[in-house]
């Protein structure tokens, strides 16, 4: 039998369906390239911009990213599995980010965390069963002159103690921030779009 | 002594002081308008002058490094470091907070100094409002003629954007910076060449911290003797010290490098002293990566030259916290362990190893299953890597190194003693039991 010979250094792309990234997000993600002399340096905004908008990098979004920016696809998942930020399966839609570095652990921060594995009934980088909230710890968040501090989505608990969890956890807009807003990363119609899924 | 006057947080209180108005207002972008008019050389001569030493964590003189740049070079790029990721160093984020114009400026500044024509502010993704308030302030000033194809109706042109991280440590350190602005992982290349030489996309580079930067505009208003003039020889200029842990006002706060520990914990226009029923039991006073001084040793002097003396890596971040006397040294060893061993890029043997085996062990030592002989044996991995010793490509194992190796050198007693009130039940079964 002869052998057949593929060229592994060529990118075998197979499309698994119809496209996942719609018209926007790659218009948003074009209009990264003249920032950068490679486009390959537009893969860190792509994956933010994806995973705003889809919730995380499916593999199928990673593999869209790689024919956009002209790179192997195994470059972008390289880079994907390197930072904390980026996941590729679905977590909630809330992320609570809980700081375990030094500063908030020496004012309680444990028991901060703690709280919120009570009251969510899960442990550390898991999410609760209605996809509402995920759980997480991080290090310095670079607010330790408001030790503990935790970060849903976009802001900040200054100060937690245990008993201001249930607190934070009734608020609907505890992951908002309310200041003007530059749209660099927010998905297309982001907020709204949110308002009306919650 | 005379009344600080504050340079870097000077707009502190100030209403709506994020705003280009009120930056003007307060003098603001005259330095870049003085700066147009003097050639790049004078500026960095001007900066050199002032031996405005990095803020970032080495130190290094800044006027010096943009003196690397090779003369003949077409391209370059400034990469301004707001990655903020030491613990516990929030410095460059309350900067950002309070006055985003004057980063703003003394990043174009720097551009024109160092002839960069595209500037990357490289911040850490957990700033979303510090992210919000800069890209204003950038706006802002492409819209008042500060960036752009002419700045100020100049020949100088700069762009500048933000690029924003996605959560690791190391892309603070300038190459893991410059790779993940590449799209790449964060991981450090071995130098040489320096990023001034082979930087990002392997052209000259140059990499500042956010404070270096803020100072630029000061030094060039006012002059490098009004800098040198500032605080002790050697450790000159204005200086952001952070304070966090149980004191009675954690916060960030602007000075000469001539305070003491002791001054930023207890100073009423600091730290102002210790929580009620909290004594201090050791401060981490660089950013974790220094090592930690003992509550004998507060009399340690908060600048470049000082911690030396008392076997600490440097200044670092110049961020302090304290460690009350509630608080379990084996903890703090984990903490600082862990930190390490999940951080390490996982290039380098001796750091990506060693790392994972102290977390390994001070978190054995933390369960009541340490043994005597573990203090030596994390002694000795931290000893056994790091940069000093050529055994690695970046930084982070040294950092790794100087709290680990200092915390068992300095509470070694305390340390015994748990270890020793151990049940043996507990430490044979638990000895074996916690693995990576
Ligand atoms: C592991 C590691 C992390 C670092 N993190 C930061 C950081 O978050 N911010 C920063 O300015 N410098 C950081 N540095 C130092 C940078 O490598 C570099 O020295 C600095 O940005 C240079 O700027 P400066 O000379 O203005 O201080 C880090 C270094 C190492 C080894
Ligand atoms: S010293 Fe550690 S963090 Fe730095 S390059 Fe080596 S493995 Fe990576
Ligand atoms: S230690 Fe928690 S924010 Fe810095």
């Amino acid at each position: 039998m002869a052998w057949k010979v593929v060229d592994r250094n060529e990118a075998i792309v197979e499309a698994e369906g119809p496209a996942l990234l719609s018209d926007a997000v790659r218009e948003k993600i074009r209009s990264f390239f003249d920032r950068y002399e490679t486009k390959r340096a537009a893969l860190l905004p792509a994956l933010h911009i994806v995973q705003d908008t889809l919730g995380h990098i499916p593999h199928q979004g990673m593999m869209e990213i790689a024919g956009l920016l002209e790179i192997h696809p195994s470059d972008v998942i390289d880079t994907v599995s390197f930072y904390t930020h980026f996941w590729t399966h679905p977590k909630g839609k809330k992320i609570i980010t809980v700081c375990r570095s030094v500063s908030c652990e020496v004012m309680g921060g444990e028991a901060v965390l703690n709280e919120f594995k009570k009251q969510l009934g899960i442990g550390e980088h898991e999410t609760t069963p209605d996809g509402k909230y995920s759980l997480v710890t991080e290090e310095c968040l670079a607010n330790c002159d408001h030790a503990p501090c935790v970060l849903i989505n976009e802001k900040r608990h200054e100060g937690v103690k245990p008993e201001n969890v249930a607190a934070i956890l009734a608020d609907p807009n505890n992951d908002r921030v309310t200041m003007e807003r530059s749209t660099l990363f927010d998905a297309p119609g982001d907020s709204k779009a949110r308002d009306s899924a919650q | 002594m005379a009344a600080y006057e504050p340079v870097l947080l000077r707009n502190k209180g100030v209403e709506n002081s994020t705003a280009l108005k009120v930056y003007e207002s307060r003098g603001g972008y005259q330095a870049l308008r003085k700066a147009l008019k003097m050639n790049p050389e004078e500026v960095v001569e001007e900066v050199k002058r002032a031996n405005l030493r990095g803020r970032g964590g080495a130190g290094f003189p800044a006027g010096v490094k943009w003196g690397f740049l090779p003369k003949d070079r077409t391209v370059t790029y400034l990469c301004v470091n707001s990655d903020e990721s030491e613990p516990p160093t929030f410095s460059n984020r309350v900067l950002i907070e309070i006055d985003p114009h004057m980063l703003v400026e003394g990043t174009i500044i720097t551009a024109y100094a160092t002839r960069a024509q595209v500037a990357y502010i490289y911040m850490r993704v957990e700033f979303h409002e510090q992210f919000h308030i800069l890209q204003k302030a950038i706006d802002e000033a492409y819209a008042a003629g500060y960036l752009g194809s002419k700045v100020l109706g100049s020949d100088f042109a700069l762009e500048c954007y933000i690029h924003r991280g996605a959560g690791a440590y190391v892309c603070g350190e300038e190459t893991g910076l410059i790779e993940s602005i590449e799209g790449k992982r964060g991981c450090p290349r071995i130098k040489p060449p320096f990023p001034a030489v082979e930087g990002l996309f392997y052209k000259p580079t140059v990499v500042n911290n956010v404070e270096t930067l803020c100072n630029v505009p000061h030094i060039i208003e006012r002059g490098a003797d009004w800098f040198t003039g500032i605080g002790p020889q050697h450790s000159t200029g204005p200086k952001l010290f952070c304070i966090s842990g149980p004191v009675n006002k954690p916060g960030c706060y602007e000075g000469a490098m001539d305070i003491t520990v002791r001054d930023l914990i207890e100073r009423e226009d600091m730290g102002g002293g210790m929580l009620p029923g909290k004594k201090v039991k050791g401060v981490l006073p660089g950013g974790v990566s220094v090592g930690i001084l003992t509550a004998d040793e507060l009399d340690m002097k908060m600048d470049f030259q000082d911690p030396a003396k008392y076997g600490l890596l440097g200044l670092g971040t110049a961020a302090a916290v304290v460690i009350d006397q509630d608080t379990d040294m084996r903890s703090v060893l984990r903490n600082m362990a862990r930190f390490y061993g999940t951080e390490s890029c996982g290039q380098c043997t001796q750091c990506r190893e060693g790392t994972a085996w102290m977390h390994t062990i001070a978190r054995r030592i933390e369960a009541d299953g340490g043994r005597i002989e573990d203090l030596d044996i994390i002694a000795e991995t931290a000893r056994s890597m790091g940069m000093m010793p050529g055994l690695s490509i970046c930084g982070l194992s040294d950092g790794a190194t100087y709290p680990l190796e200092t915390i068992v050198k300095k509470f070694h007693s305390e340390l015994e003693e748990s270890i020793r009130a151990q049940s043996p039940t507990e430490t044979d079964a638990l000895a074996g039991a916690v693995g990576h």
